[in-house]
């Protein structure tokens, strides 16, 4: 393995290969990937990316950008979603003129579809902006992604696993990766390094997530002692099949799916009137679990993993076939029973954290003291803009992947042109050499164990809905499973493939952030978006319309806040 | 249900060769096959390997043979298999590619094979300032081939690479690069011929068919394989026609 290189890029979904894609005009350029980049988690995204590119019905960037502020309640900071807005149309006709494979209208163009929260005329009724290829869209932006950077010729270190990052005060430097095939340990200087990790929904015990999905990027970032934005913001989807988890896109219900409870109602007709089943995630996921506590859940028993219904059979055959061909494909092997005659059983799901490493829109990691971290870039889901504020709308993290991970890799050729390779510290490996050497000591738990509790503590207490009692018991038990931790066991003493190693080091990374999160969620006292507070119901935005910022200082979070950009749409009360 | 998981081991530090070894697990007949393993490598020996992501097929992380035949662990419930309590599940690695430890294989032969066949876009007309415009009919010429996920299974399940030719593409390579012969947006069939147009490439296939059972994303393999034949038996032709001409 080389071990210089004018920048490295972490993580080989979305983000990481556009923005790999754009450095590599500029210098020489590796991906570093723990999976093989076609195995990425955006491989798993279905149902669409959102662009205003007008093909089917009237529609606009500012409606665009309108929608996703108000779907965030208000959390997301304006100007970056203009941008996120403005520049998704070129973005999605960059990606069709490089071989995706989107859906198609009968006159030939891309064809669109509506998704929840996204709107005609700021608000007035759903408009059709998800561009899609079937309900395979991620699979097909990952696929086209890694195409192009096989046709240049980019570098990939596959099953490589980001131990450290370097740091020379606050600027980037190189890292430390661990080479799972031989357990080596390699450190590669490089003068831009950029986190593109993904999300970590294996934080919790029902996740949409793929297991890769631990937020090594924002741990790592946390460990350097660079704050993270929003963590207390995390989005559950409401439709994953009852019981797995597996994600049941909200374009089902785009393409006119409806959710029902136990007496075959339309629920969402009382929570929201105007947009349906439609309305954005967090509306629904909370009128689910209403429904759920109200005891109209299928078996009504009150129960918070009680289950309604998604009903797609008035789509028909066909249209399954063609618009949702995997949703009818998980269903007849998940659940035996086919979407287009049988109603889905679903609840809520973990499913997108919409906080992470705060970022400029540039890609720039933003350090204790606000300033950016020269040579340290973050994009993708492990960053925050932030563009998503308290609630993600659908088929805008396609967006946000490859609007700021191209900005992000334009931002690093720029960067890289101008810096020079630094030296580094000796023994830059010895931390962790010696972080593998404890582990591989320990004579405690194993790992899995410890896993499986913080994500039902996670999920029963850090979940849809909280209270302040509830969130200080789960930072305590948190807190105790770290302790427990410490002592971990692996039962695989070798080099070679030792995934049991590699999977307690994720384990720690996971643990970290779920002690973030769960001490944010006990801090902000407000209802917003995907943070909502049994104790605090309402939003309240004379105290928290702010931003969150954590650090961990030996265990111990330390809070400060910062303001949100709200320079376009003053903050209103959100109905749908 | 109690059942006996029966699993292929090797450990290159340790062992001079595979061998098996039984797991016990309750386990429901709704259980993935990777439920089992994860349970496995959570209570019983955290030393097994393999590989997994996604956990619902869309990845392609976990190919295995799952008794006998090659499967995706988390695509196949036990009910699928027939298991009854008591009963025993048969579980190795991928065949055709080198053995790495447990359930784990090498895929980078198998990786070079795709990338051979350029699997991009070749198109050197500028597109203009929006999309290329492609017909419904012409996107659904190319629709089986975008579902790969790339998982091996049909090169490992190949009877050419298995007992002839482990030189062979392998169906994979040759179907990806179908995916782009029919786009209707691609022009690159002249520059994917070295890699297609040799005895080791397309025509080493001999239509057995084993690609098209196995695939867990239900791809025509073979169909794709042998449109892509004819597509350049017709480019051939016409070259010796134009040769005929001068
Ligand atoms: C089921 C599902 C459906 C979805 N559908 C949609 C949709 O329709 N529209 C939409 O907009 N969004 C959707 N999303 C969300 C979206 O898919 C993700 O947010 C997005 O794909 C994340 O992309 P990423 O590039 O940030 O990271 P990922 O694609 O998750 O990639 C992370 C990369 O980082 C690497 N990595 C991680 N840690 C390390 C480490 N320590 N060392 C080395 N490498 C590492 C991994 O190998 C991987 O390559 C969906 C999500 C799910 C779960
Ligand atoms: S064709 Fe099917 S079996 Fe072969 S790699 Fe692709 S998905 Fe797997
Ligand atoms: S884990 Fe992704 S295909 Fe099975």
């Amino acid at each position: 393995m080389r071990r210089e290189y004018d920048a490295v890029i972490v993580g080989a979904g979305g983000a990481g290969l556009y923005a790999a894609l754009e450095a590599s005009s500029a210098g020489r350029v590796a991906v570093v990937s723990k999976l093989y980049p076609v195995r990425s988690h955006t491989g798993c995204a279905q149902g669409g990316i959102g662009a205003a590119l007008g093909n089917l019905e009237e529609d606009h960037p500012e409606w665009h950008a309108f929608d996703t502020i108000k779907g965030g309640d208000y959390m997301v900071d304006q100007m970056a979603a203009r941008i996120l807005a403005d520049e998704a149309v070129q973005a999605v006709y960059d990606l069709e003129n490089m071989g995706l494979p989107f859906s198609r209208t009968p006159e030939g163009l891309i064809d669109q579809r509506r998704f929840g929260g996204h709107t005609r005329n700021f608000g007035e009724a759903p408009v059709r902006r998800a561009c899609y290829a079937a309900d395979r869209t991620g699979h097909m932006i990952l696929q086209t992604l890694y195409q192009q950077c096989i046709k240049h010729e980019v570098d990939f270190y596959n099953e490589y696993f980001v131990v450290d990052l370097l740091l020379d005060g606050s600027s980037c430097v190189g890292l430390v990766v661990l080479e799972l095939k031989t357990g080596e340990l390699h450190t590669i200087r490089s003068k831009a390094v950029m986190l593109a990790t993904g999300g970590f929904g294996r934080m919790f015990k029902t996740t949409s997530n793929a297991y890769a999905n631990t937020g090594d990027g924002p741990a790592l970032a946390l460990r350097a002692g660079i704050p993270l934005e929003d963590m207390e913001f995390y989005q559950f989807h409401p439709t994953g099949i009852a019981g797995m988890g597996i994600l049941i896109t909200e374009a089902v219900r785009g393409e006119g799916g409806i959710l029902r409870n136990r007496r075959g109602e339309r629920f969402m007709e009382m929570y929201a009137p105007k947009l349906l089943d439609l309305a954005p995630r967090d509306l629904i996921s909370k009128a689910i679990l209403s429904e759920l506590k109200a005891g109209n859940g299928m078996r009504g028993d009150r129960q918070i993993d009680d289950y309604v219904l998604l009903d797609a059979t008035a789509l028909g055959k066909k249209v399954v076939e063609e618009k949702i061909p995997d949703i009818a494909d998980f269903c007849r092997t998940y659940l035996g029973i086919d979407p287009a005659t049988d109603p889905i059983p679903v609840q809520p799901t973990a499913h997108y954290a919409m906080g992470g490493i705060p970022t400029d829109v540039h890609g720039r990691v933003l350090g204790a003291g606000g300033g950016a971290c020269p040579g340290l870039y973050a994009a993708g889901e492990c960053a925050c803009v932030s563009v998503h504020g308290a609630n993600r709308l659908g088929t805008n993290s396609l967006v946000d992947l490859v609007v700021f991970g191209r900005r992000a890799g334009r931002h690093i050729a720029d960067y890289i042109a101008g810096a020079s390779l630094r030296p580094l510290a000796a023994g830059s490996e010895d931390g962790a050499r010696d972080k593998v050497k404890r582990l591989k000591t320990g004579r405690g738990a194993h790992g899995g164990a410890i896993r499986e509790a913080m994500q039902k503590t996670m999920m029963e207490k850090v979940g849809i809905i909280r209270e302040g009692e509830e969130g200080r018991s789960a930072v305590a038990e948190i807190e105790a499973l770290r302790d427990e931790y410490r002592g971990a066991r692996v039962d695989d003493a070798g080099a070679a493939f030792n995934t049991d190693l590699l999977e307690l080091l994720e384990l720690e990374n996971l643990l970290d952030l779920a002690l973030v999160t769960a001490h944010a969620a006990a801090r902000r006292e407000e209802s917003r978006g995907g943070h909502t507070r049994d104790d605090f119901p309402e939003r309240d935005d004379a105290r928290w319309l702010k931003h969150s910022l954590v650090r961990l200082v030996s265990g111990v979070p330390e809070f400060s806040y910062k303001d949100v950009d709200t320079s376009l749409y003053p903050p209103k009360p959100r109905v749908y | 249900m109690l059942i006996t998981f029966q699993i292929q081991r090797y450990d290159p530090e340790k062992d001079a060769s595979p061998h098996f070894e039984d797991y016990e697990i309750e386990l429901e007949p709704e259980s993935r096959v990777l439920d089992g393993l994860v349970r496995i490598k959570t209570y019983v020996d955290g030393s097994l390997a393999f590989r997994k992501s996604c956990a619902h097929g869309i990845c392609g992380s976990d190919a295995m043979l799952i008794d006998g035949e090659e499967r995706l662990a988390c695509k196949t419930l036990l009910r699928d298999l027939g298991a009854k309590p008591g009963g025993r599940i048969r579980i190795e690695p991928l065949k055709g590619l080198p053995l790495q430890r447990d359930l784990m294989v090498d895929q980078e032969k198998f990786f070079d094979a795709y990338r051979s066949v350029k699997p991009y876009l070749i198109n050197d007309e500028p597109p203009g300032p929006k999309e290329r415009i492609q017909s419904p009919a012409e996107r659904e010429a190319i629709d089986e081939p975008t579902k790969c996920i790339l998982c091996g299974s049909c090169y490992s399940a190949c009877p050419v690479i298995r007992e002839k030719n482990p030189e062979f593409l392998g169906p994979a390579a040759v179907l990806n690069a179908s995916r782009f012969v029919f786009d209707s947006r691609d022009r690159g069939l002249p520059e994917r011929l070295p890699a297609l147009d040799r005895p080791d490439g397309i025509w080493a296939c001999e239509s057995k068919f084993r690609c098209t059972q196995v695939c867990p994303r239900g791809i025509k393999v073979t169909k794709s394989i042998n449109l892509t034949k004819a597509r350049i038996e017709t480019l051939r032709s016409i070259k010796k026609k134009a040769m005929g001409d001068l």
